[in-house]
């Protein structure tokens, strides 16, 4: 299981966290004049490196915040992300 | 070929079978060492779709002739597979899957608690139950087969056709010039090529960024688990998505089950603890005779997983470069089928009209093909 540190409620069990994939995808700020190609790749392209790997996690049985954390998806080691602001 | 696992080396052997021998499978670890040593063996082809439906079929009728085409035995045993339903919804999905499957010429049956009861006698199908069983789809053509007798039945095929099979080189870089690839850069030097087909199922997002290609795919650790040896109790497949629970039992005994995906993102080969925790619990509670049984081993595999839960096959942007991958939790089963239209995707430049509907293009037109509920685990 994997130890998240949570920013606000400090290092918990997996099982209190909620998956939310890549971080930093923003919404676009103008919808209606994406192309289905815009579409598509907001929708359903992701990074997937085997690396360091930029996610979003939600304290459902904590805090029930969001968070970035920075995590290495070879060796499954996390560290906060500093990069941007949470 | 980039990738020496079930579908790269099932897809050298068709290439092998018209006449196009000279081929290289180059492979990373060792052969069919990845998801192809990994799975928990089930075939079947009870989808809801009919792009589904067609190719799943396809593989399954392919299946009922493999053992006799590659001249060995691959302990090919259709036992039957049945999906359970716990609850209303799930009711309701089964029966509109089960009409579809009909429709489709696919053969599946509805039993109700009793009649699962009959099938497979240690299913606890009492009310009292969490997620009580309401019933089951059964499809008698499904079952199992010995995965490393299908890759070495496969292996063994291409290798006398004279295809290379090339272990423990692993692709580093891709030769593209004038958008048309012309070979690989490898950890054993440099391969030149015309065509080059990306075959590598969890790490294929890898190797398709190396030529800034940017896939709907995620990979995750999927979670697989074996008993010590047990005395003959489950002659048949069962699945339950709902409870996260898919058993079956090996010839040599070991209870053969599978878990849910990690949700997380993974290249580890390792997953979470709790997710085999969760598994274990729900399969002791459907399966009360399984509380007698110790655990051997688990283990876990990459799986690419697509939105649709569909697998992606087909040309790419680049010219001369082909993708097969997205197969996600359920490929296994599709291997025959796999290798053949990815064969000939690769020999006429086009995918023939069973893998058409899986382009790449599909997540931009909005055709999707949506098999969250026949993948059968839960994603």
């Amino acid at each position: 299981m994997l130890l998240i540190g949570c920013p606000w409620c400090g290092p918990r069990g997996e099982v209190e966290f909620r998956y939310g994939g890549q971080a930093h995808i923003a919404y676009p700020e103008d919808p209606a004049a994406l192309s289905d190609e815009e579409w598509a790749d907001l929708l359903f392209m992701r990074d997937n490196p085997a690396g360091d790997f930029h996610e979003r996690w939600f304290h459902t049985a904590g805090c029930r915040r969001w968070f970035d954390v920075v995590r290495n998806t070879a060796t499954y080691e996390l560290r906060p992300d500093t990069d941007h602001d949470r | 070929m980039v990738g020496g696992g079930g579908h790269g080396l099932a897809t050298a052997y068709e290439l092998a079978k018209h006449g196009i021998t000279d081929v290289a499978v180059v492979e990373k670890g060792w052969l069919a060492g990845g998801n192809m040593a990994r799975n928990t063996t089930i075939i079947r082809s009870n989808y809801l779709w009919d792009e589904s439906a067609a190719i799943y079929e396809h593989a399954l009728q392919r299946w009922e002739g493999l053992e006799l085409e590659l001249g060995t035995d691959l302990q090919f045993s259709q036992r039957g597979v049945l999906n359970l339903a716990h609850d209303l919804g799930d009711v309701r999905a089964s029966m509109r899957r089960l009409h579809a499957n009909r429709l489709n010429g696919i053969d599946a049956e509805w039993l109700g608690p009793k009649e699962v009861a009959q099938v497979c006698p240690i299913v606890n199908v009492s009310p009292d139950l969490r997620y009580p069983v309401h019933g089951a789809t059964l499809q008698p053509r499904g079952g199992t087969a010995r995965h490393d007798k299908v890759a070495w039945g496969y292996a063994t095929g291409a290798d006398r056709l004279g295809v290379d099979i090339v272990e423990h080189c692993e692709v580093t870089g891709f030769d593209v010039r004038e958008g048309r690839v012309r070979g690989v850069q490898t950890t054993r030097g440099a391969i030149r090529a015309e065509k080059v087909a990306l075959v590598a199922a969890g790490h294929t997002s890898v190797l398709a960024a190396m030529v800034g290609l940017r896939l709907p795919l995620q990979s995750h650790p999927l979670q697989a688990l074996v008993s010590v040896l047990f005395e003959p109790v489950i002659d048949t497949v069962v699945m339950s998505n709902k409870v996260h629970v898919y058993v079956s039992q090996a010839d040599k005994g070991e209870l053969v089950m599978g878990a849910g995906i990690d949700a997380y993102n993974g290249y580890g080969q390792r997953g979470s603890f709790h997710v085999i925790e969760h598994q274990m619990a729900a399969a002791v509670e459907l399966f009360p005779i399984f509380a007698h049984a110790r655990l051997l081993r688990t283990w876990g595999g990459i799986v690419d997983v697509s939105p649709d839960a569909s697998p992606i096959i087909g040309t790419t942007p680049i010219d001369g470069l082909f993708l097969n991958c997205g197969w996600g939790t359920g490929g296994f089963k599709a291997t025959p089928a796999s290798g053949e239209v990815f064969a000939e995707t690769i020999m006429q430049g086009e995918p023939p009209e069973l893998a058409r509907p899986y382009s790449l293009e599909r997540f931009t037109t909005g055709a999707l093909i949506d098999e969250h509920g026949a993948a059968a685990v839960a994603h």
